[in-house]
């Protein structure tokens, strides 16, 4: 038996698991167990392949693999939960500038087939394209760029144009005959493919980012496929199209939950003219919580629109405590809830669940809209974006995005930690409004504080 | 005997069906966590990494290769522990809930 034989059948287990943890991810009973599964036949690939034969610079390999491997563990242990997004934006990138760097050793070495050079060409423009647009998502979630799309004029034909240039190049890569050897068309191919990546993604805004994200990641998907087929390695070619094919659908899953077409996130900021400093009228009113206690205990209709910020201060259980007490009076107390609430999609409605807040409570945003301008008090629960009557207003760079209409009701009081802007980075117009007014502090305190004087009442 | 172009293009079909499939029928609260899971699945680029790596001759080559290392490996142990932090957080609150 050649001892090329037992990788084949190690990696086509390695795959199985990888669909099985694939699918247990997508229930939410199994879905811990689904990593461990996935990564239980990650390790089984990569240990598998150091005993390829004929493989050299192994001391190399291993130093490679303790760097990354280390760097990797260290930093997503330590950040915290709010960074997670930009987290899987920069891990994507890694994995897709590792598929464009395969692809560059594979287009070194002389590859006399042609199709072998344009499967590698395809996986170097993808990775290339992916690791560079998740840099700039990266940096626009870190907030070390600025947030809002970056536009400049003629930036749709530029954008193209390099585009087109990239292909050229690939194809002077894949047919050097062409040239007559004037120049090497390699480093430069990279270089275009790679500006390419950046120039796509400077001009979409940060709100938008989980779904560049998540497109990017079915990038890399296929990235890692085309270079699986000039490898010949089919763990990669099936990993890869599984993650392409996954994550495209939930990159329109997840526009789907914006209102937006894939499109538009990546060509809308394209000519639109920058907002020119819109002043925000009115003023920031802080409000105490025995105030807004009295408000609650004698409003006849409570909305409490919960957002991320609900989850990061774990606040949850008091948010259900209050609605025990408010429901308890006779108020009527209901949940709005908008589809990307969160940071991850549905990520209210697993935390309200768990905190034990009946279902019936819980309304999405098509549902409670029109019932805002009949409501006395809505409580905004560290919820920022998807509350910001700036959506509404051609130009703004959230426009479109449909929200909910909590600046309708008679009062909004918004809980908030301090005085910072959203997800976007946008300025909420709805703070500074007549109706809202502002209780700073942590939502998990702040809402125990506003149970106590609920009691006392 | 069947051309190696109809055998990959058998594997491409089938595999997207099958991303497809898994995706289709998720509940919207693990939309993110299915993201960042997939994200891990494709570090499986490590092992092309390691194999275009085990076979550069050049010191360019090698050079290349050793950043795709670096860069694989970060993408599979980063995408494993952001996969299992965010799944975790949605098992805490189950478990506080027991106990509460």
């Amino acid at each position: 038996m050649n001892m090329l034989d037992i990788f084949d059948p190690i990696y086509i287990i390695a795959v199985f698991f990888f669909i099985i943890g694939l699918h247990r991810m997508s229930h939410p009973l199994t879905a811990r167990s689904g990593i461990v599964w996935a990564g239980g036949a990650m390790f089984l690939a990569i240990v598998v392949t150091f005993f390829m034969p004929g493989m050299r610079n192994l001391p190399l390999m291993a130093i490679a693999m303790v760097i990354g491997g280390g760097l990797g563990w260290f930093a997503a242990k330590k950040v915290a939960m709010t960074d997670m997004p930009q987290m899987v934006a920069i891990y994507n990138g890694m994995g897709g500038g590792s598929a464009g760097a395969i692809a560059a050793v594979e287009l070194l070495g002389s590859t006399s087939n042609p199709s072998l050079a344009a499967l590698s060409v395809a996986g170097a423009m993808i990775g290339g394209i992916s690791i560079a647009g998740s840099v700039v998502a990266f940096l626009k979630l870190q907030g070390w760029i600025k947030q809002r799309p970056i536009t400049y004029p003629f930036q749709q034909p530029v954008n193209i144009l390099v585009l087109i240039i990239a292909f050229v190049m690939g194809a002077f890569v894949i047919d050097p005959s062409i040239l007559h050897g004037s120049f090497q068309p390699l480093l430069p191919f990279f270089v275009f493919a790679i500006g390419y990546g950046f120039l796509m993604t400077l001009p979409i805004g940060g709100a938008d980012m989980p779904v560049v994200i998540s497109l990017f990641n079915a990038l890399t998907g296929l990235a890692v496929a085309m270079d699986g087929f000039a490898l010949e390695n089919f763990a990669m070619v099936i990993a890869g199209t599984l993650v392409g094919a996954a994550g495209s659908m939930l990159t329109l899953i997840m526009a789907k939950a914006m209102n937006r077409s894939v499109f538009s996130i990546l060509f809308g900021a394209f000519g639109a003219k920058e907002e020119e400093g819109v002043s925000v009228t009115g003023s920031l009113k802080p409000i105490g919580a025995d105030d807004v206690a009295v408000m609650l205990a004698y409003a006849n209709s409570v909305i409490i629109a919960p957002g991320y910020g609900m989850a990061v201060a774990q606040a949850q259980q008091k948010v259900k405590e209050l609605t025990d007490q408010l429901a308890s009076r006779g108020v009527s107390v209901k949940f709005a809830i908008h589809p990307v609430a969160g940071r991850m999609p549905g990520h209210m409605n697993v935390l309200l669940a768990e905190a034990g807040v009946p279902y019936d409570r819980l309304f999405d945003r098509d549902e409670i809209n029109q019932e805002f301008p009949n409501t006395d008090v809505v409580l905004v629960i560290g919820a920022n974006d998807v509350v910001n009557p700036a959506a509404r207003r051609q130009g703004s760079p959230l426009y479109g995005m449909p929200i909910l209409d909590v600046d309708k009701a008679k009062n909004v009081i918004v809980l908030k930690r301090g005085q910072g802007k959203g997800f976007s980075g946008i300025e909420n117009e709805l703070f500074y409004a007549d109706n809202a007014k502002m209780l700073y502090g942590d939502a998990q305190e702040t809402v125990g504080r506003l149970v106590q004087s609920l009691k006392k009442l | 005997m069947i051309s190696e172009f109809w055998i990959a293009l058998y594997i491409v079909v089938i595999a997207s069906l099958a991303g497809y499939e898994v995706i289709t029928r998720v509940p919207v609260m693990l939309h993110t966590p299915l993201m960042s899971g997939s994200n891990f699945i494709h570090g499986v680029v490590l092992v092309g990494a390691m194999i275009a790596l085990g076979y550069a001759t050049t010191p360019l080559e090698q050079a290349i290769g050793f950043i795709a290392a670096v860069m694989g490996a970060l993408n599979v142990t980063g995408g494993y522990v952001v996969t299992e932090r965010i799944l975790q957080m949605f098992e805490k609150n189950k478990s506080r809930k027991k106990g509460a």
